[in-house]
């Protein structure tokens, strides 16, 4: 089993580095949503892989149990990742209607000062 | 139950969802309910400030839970200072989008503004490390929402870059906590110190990889060497008044840096000891470099000042990198002056922008109050570049002063001194462009293509609400150069509490009376 989650952890990460250095707004987001997967897997894990235990300590059992903490990590770590997907969502997709192109780097005339002019109308 | 301490995160917390869902509409209300926060807040502060001041860790545990297992916040005078130095900050920022009207240029701005009050006091307050994560996550989403605050191509571009950035940085964050979660079992920033000094050197590998993530994790929020390019277009293109706030941010990641390197790998454990400092010292050395030619390079203001923050968090970290407490206290005097002078500037560029129509540094015919933005622009130059006599000059006399090693002298006082001379240098060049040289200027020929609408549209003349932010940041660095002697003593003792590891661990751990 650990070799599943390792492996399973490394390909999610190196295919979520991949897509991130894609420079393209929808496969940025595949890849940091890869990414946190990856993450939320390694969270999981770093307690201990354990089967058939409770993370709580139970009157009934046998007195073994797993680690509740990162369970607990994890949670809040998939809703943090989750609500930081839509917000970056949210923002590639405004970034592309305002720019008309989903590149995430800028391109060199953006630095030109007759742009910065118009980006400061309302400055 | 003393609940003053979790008051800067509550206060906000609860204020943030009234003025985004109750004053949505009503922009003087929500305007009044976010001033009136941000003057509390201060006023909270300083309460912290003095029950921080006579030396004492206060520990208030979330729930009653005891602290390893529980949720505890701290409150030493580190955390006190930083709190007061982002509720100043946040008011002086917050009066300047208010009377130059940026708050009305986007929607959501005083709701996300406490937001991000809320993350930074959390970061700042909070005793163990994934409560930092979690509050570097709640700092970062509401500064998303002002970065990207009154739209524009650019800036939600510049904008997009900052939250990827971000993101690769939280996942990074996550990693380490597992890793550290793992090979310690625990989480608590305490528990963490008593614990690591325990594990033999040889056994502290993956203690020593998650050492290293983290500081990478702050190095990309402190804008250090290799991960500090989202920082000049970040700031460069966000609102003044937000990137003046933003100022604050990169001080998060230095006092994370300060707090875990020092509390929990620092001196005295085996494993992790010289490992920050080996790392540190050489990317903030580049670092100041980096500025310093990015400053002399900047075609536009505001990427001007953005570059003159990179070079001044080099500085910050050089003086970070040593871990003693003479340095250390000295970094914590400049982090304070950094903040300021950083804030200051970018409210003076927000007028001067305004009043020019244009961020470029190029002549333009002399506009009304150019005297008095001169001074200004002056005043907020020399306390960014280190020249007497505001605080900047004893702030990098503090920092030259401690690092003494023979080891780190060449290397830190040459990229100092050569680092402030680019600095001065480039301010000068863009200020005698900005100011001297557009007195000489003429009216050019009437261009159509460029004769810009809101040149006419906005009133020229910057009332004195508007010019009360700045002058108010700039007097804050008068004061800290005039009462340096007894705000250095504060500092001194402040480094000593921060190094007293065992005294921390005790006060933590067993507190009782407290909570």
């Amino acid at each position: 089993m650990e070799m599943i989650v390792a492996s399973t952890i490394g390909i999610l990460t190196a295919g979520g580095v991949y897509l991130m250095l894609r420079l393209r707004t929808f496969p940025v987001i595949l890849g940091l949503t890869l990414l946190s997967y990856a993450v939320n897997v390694f969270l999981f894990a770093s307690g201990r892989l354990a089967i058939d235990l409770s993370p709580i300590l139970s009157p009934y059992g046998e007195g073994s149990y797993t680690d509740p903490l990162p369970q607990a990590l994890v949670l809040t770590a998939i809703v943090i990742s989750f609500g930081m997907t839509a917000v970056l969502v949210m923002i590639g997709l405004g970034a592309f209607l305002e720019a008309e192109s989903d590149r995430i780097d800028m391109d060199a005339e953006d630095d030109a000062p007759a742009s910065s002019d118009e980006k400061d109308g309302s400055a | 139950m003393m609940h003053w301490i979790i008051l800067p995160v509550f206060l906000p917390a609860i204020l943030a969802p009234l003025i985004g869902f109750v004053m949505r509409h009503d922009m003087v209300l929500a305007r009044a309910a976010s001033l009136t926060g941000t003057v509390v807040l201060l006023g909270i502060a300083l309460k912290l400030m003095v029950m921080a001041a006579d030396g004492t860790t206060h520990v208030y545990r979330l729930g009653d839970w005891p602290a390893p297992f529980g949720i505890v916040l701290v409150l030493d005078r580190l955390s006190a200072l930083m709190v007061l130095m982002t509720a100043l900050l946040a008011l002086i920022v917050v009066v300047h989008a208010t009377s130059t009207g940026w708050d009305a240029r986007g929607r959501h701005f005083h709701a996300l503004f406490q937001f991000q009050l809320m993350g930074i006091c959390g970061a700042f307050l909070t005793g163990d490390i994934f409560n930092l994560f979690v509050f570097f996550e709640v700092l970062l989403i509401a500064s998303y929402g002002l970065m990207i605050h009154a739209g524009g191509r650019e800036r939600i571009r510049a904008g997009l870059q900052y939250v990827v950035m971000n993101l690769a940085g939280s996942t990074l964050f996550l990693f380490a906590l597992g890793t550290l979660y793992a090979s310690t079992g625990t989480l608590n920033i305490a528990d963490l110190a008593a614990r690591i000094p325990e594990i033999p050197v040889e056994e502290a590998a993956l203690v020593r990889v998650a050492a290293i993530l983290l500081m990478i994790v702050f190095a990309v929020k402190a804008a250090l060497f290799p991960v500090q390019f989202w920082l000049p277009a970040t700031y460069a293109n966000a609102p003044a008044p937000v990137a003046a706030l933003f100022a604050i941010m990169t001080k998060v990641g230095a006092y994370a840096i300060l707090r875990i390197h020092t509390t929990a790998f620092g001196p005295g454990s085996p494993g992790t000891e010289d490992l920050a400092g080996t790392w540190l010292f050489p990317a903030a050395i580049v670092t100041i470099a980096v500025g310093a030619l990015g400053v002399l390079a900047a075609r536009r203001l505001m990427s001007l000042i953005a570059f003159s923050v990179v070079g001044s968090m080099g500085t910050l970290l050089v003086a970070v990198a040593a871990f003693s407490p003479d340095a250390t206290s000295a970094a914590l005097y400049y982090m304070v002056h950094s903040t300021f002078a950083a804030a200051c500037l970018f409210l003076i560029a927000d007028l001067v922008v305004t009043q020019r129509g244009a961020d470029t540094l190029k002549p333009v015919p002399a506009t009304v109050q150019n005297g008095l933005f001169a001074a200004l622009f002056f005043a907020g130059a020399i306390a960014m570049a280190g020249m007497p006599p505001l605080s900047g000059f004893l702030g990098k006399l503090l920092v030259l002063d401690a690092l003494r090693d023979p080891g780190t002298l060449v290397w830190a006082w040459s990229a100092i001194l050569i680092g402030s001379l680019l600095t001065i240098v480039g301010f000068a060049r863009a200020g005698s462009a900005l100011f001297w040289k557009s007195t000489a200027t003429l009216p050019p020929a009437p261009d159509p293509e460029k004769i810009t609408v809101h040149a006419v549209a906005e009133p020229l003349r910057a009332s004195s609400l508007q010019l009360a932010p700045a002058m108010a940041a700039i007097a804050t660095l008068a004061l800290l150069a005039a009462f340096a002697g007894p705000v250095a003593a504060y500092l001194e003792s402040t480094s000593a509490q921060l190094f007293d590891r065992q005294g921390y661990v005790t006060s933590v751990i067993t507190a009782e009376e407290e909570g």
